[in-house]
């Protein structure tokens, strides 16, 4: 965008929302929002506090296990359902059901199941981020130019080969698209299982922060938690951008 | 019908009593209830270019998959060299209408795609990619992507793939319907020489009877409803010609004449 001849750099608007924010924390309206400048100095403050650090240790280790599971579980099975009818007649109704689902609902009974533990956590993100990759990694399949398929097969590509050298790279687009908004799923996911699940991580300072009314704390773990979700949603779609020249043209 | 006389003096390798390469014996081939192709039977001669020209809608195209191992027949049977097709196999290689490159590998990957599919390490089917792009006339361009090319020019990498796997019998499925006129021109020309240079088998899909004359050695006219050979017409005289003087013949003006009056009424 350019205002006044100049070209503002991305995420400009950010200021200006950040501008909004202290002058309502300045003017003290409510307790809930303090200044902007009091949030990140307190932001700073905890940064090197071992309780933080050992919150997002734990934060992280359940987010990038869940995660894991949901992409090497997630892309073979869309890419599977995309290139056979019957897996996809099977699983296609459970897939859509569980995008909707309220997940939120399901945590409980997956503590009955699996336990309070961090294993209940890492299969609460992995619910939440991998249905959204099956269907991506799915369609991504099912818009393969069929005359792509049968160049392998008349070349005599055998069924491994197809997968990994045909189907994966023809869906690619399509799959790191659904790979990242399910991570942007798995962070939701990671707090609600630290919260309902057992406190611990991110979810326990945001508890703990909330109950005591430290705002200025509150909101600092939360702008921690959106700069990582953000930092690791633009690098997917970095890769994104790395892939599309092609996307168009297959 | 007219029977080749001046064969010999052309193509001698292939003019011993016209031994065929690929038999289609009683192809049949329904789609549920449609019938694309009925107790079709067709020979197409060793080291030639056999057209296949009809109508759309005449099974052409559904002939050559067959005969790629793409399709299972209904009924009958396809040999290539003597040998039952049962699919696809390294005797055959297939250039596409659409020119199905991998859009995100390179030129030379693509040139390679049929060797790398067969186990050829990675040195050797490179080399041998190279020497082919180099003949199809696309030096310089290996490390280019497809979509940074021409459509003339991504026909030429479906070509090289199909050469580089040095298959006897190459299936073109209309390859030139998709680039432009004066392209076309030339891939017919070149296609005349390739013809002459390398001892292979060619079949040959297309819609154009003016490119089917120009490139034939034996054309198989197509005809729907029921799907069936009519006619096989072999031109004898202007192959030696040259290619500058071929569209001007009187024999290729008959023949294009004669064709354009068996399909006419075919087409709506």
């Amino acid at each position: 965008m350019t205002v006044f001849g100049y070209r503002l750099p991305g995420m400009s608007s950010l200021l200006l929302w950040g501008l909004l924010w202290e002058i309502v924390g300045q003017a003290g309206v409510t307790f809930f929002v303090p200044p902007l400048s009091e949030v990140l100095g307190t932001l700073f403050e905890i940064l090197g506090t071992a309780a933080f650090q050992k919150a997002l240790f734990e934060t992280a280790y359940a987010f990038f296990a869940g995660v894991f599971f949901a992409i090497v579980i997630g892309i073979p099975t869309g890419i599977l359902m995309g290139k056979s009818r019957l897996l996809d007649e099977l699983l296609l109704p459970w897939v859509n059901v569980f995008l909707s689902a309220p997940l939120t609902a399901l945590v409980p009974v997956l503590m009955v199941l699996f336990g309070f533990g961090m294993k209940s956590i890492i299969i609460t993100t992995t619910l939440f981020a991998i249905w959204i990759i099956i269907l991506n990694s799915r369609a991504g399949v099912r818009q393969i130019n069929r005359s792509l398929v049968e160049m392998a097969h008349s070349f005599g590509a055998s069924p491994t080969d197809a997968f990994f050298k045909i189907y994966f790279w023809a869906a690619l687009p399509e799959i790191l698209g659904g790979v990242r908004i399910g991570i942007i799923r798995a962070v939701k996911g990671v707090i609600i299982g630290q919260l309902l699940i057992s406190i611990v991580g991110f979810g326990a300072l945001f508890e703990l922060y909330s109950a005591n009314f430290l705002m200025g704390h509150f909101w600092a773990v939360l702008i921690v938690l959106f700069a990582l979700a953000f930092t690791i949603s633009e690098f997917l779609a970095y890769l994104e951008r790395r892939v599309s020249y092609y996307a168009a043209k297959r | 019908m007219t029977m080749s006389q001046t064969k010999e003096t052309i193509t001698p390798a292939a003019s011993a009593s016209f031994e065929s390469a690929v038999s289609a014996r009683n192809i049949s081939k329904n789609y549920g209830d449609v019938e694309a192709l009925r107790n079709m039977s067709l020979e197409f001669p060793r080291g030639q270019l056999t057209s296949l020209l009809g109508p759309s809608g005449c099974g052409k195209t559904t002939l050559l998959k067959i005969i790629a191992g793409l399709l299972k027949p209904t009924s009958g049977e396809v040999e290539v060299n003597g040998k039952k097709v049962t699919g696809p196999g390294p005797d055959r290689a297939f250039v596409f209408q659409d020119f199905a490159l991998l859009p995100w590998a390179t030129v030379l990957r693509n040139v390679a795609f049929g060797l790398e599919m067969r186990g050829v390490a990675t040195s050797e089917r490179e080399a041998r990619a190279e020497k082919y792009i180099k003949e199809v006339g696309l030096a310089g361009f290996e490390n280019a992507y497809p979509h940074e090319l021409s459509g003339g020019m991504r026909q030429r990498v479906g070509l090289a793939r199909a050469l580089a796997v040095d298959a006897q019998v190459l299936l073109m499925d209309e390859p030139f319907s998709a680039v432009d006129e004066q392209t076309r021109r030339k891939f017919q020309e070149d296609l005349l020489q390739l013809v002459q240079n390398e001892n292979k088998t060619f079949i040959f899909v297309t819609h154009s009877i003016e490119e089917a004359v120009y490139v034939s050695d034996q054309i198989a006219i197509l005809l729907p409803r029921p799907s069936r050979v009519s006619e096989i017409i072999r031109p004898s005289s202007f192959r030696n010609k040259g290619v500058d003087n071929i569209r001007r013949d009187p024999e290729y003006l008959d023949i294009v004449d004669e064709i354009w009056a068996s399909l006419r009424t075919y087409v709506e």
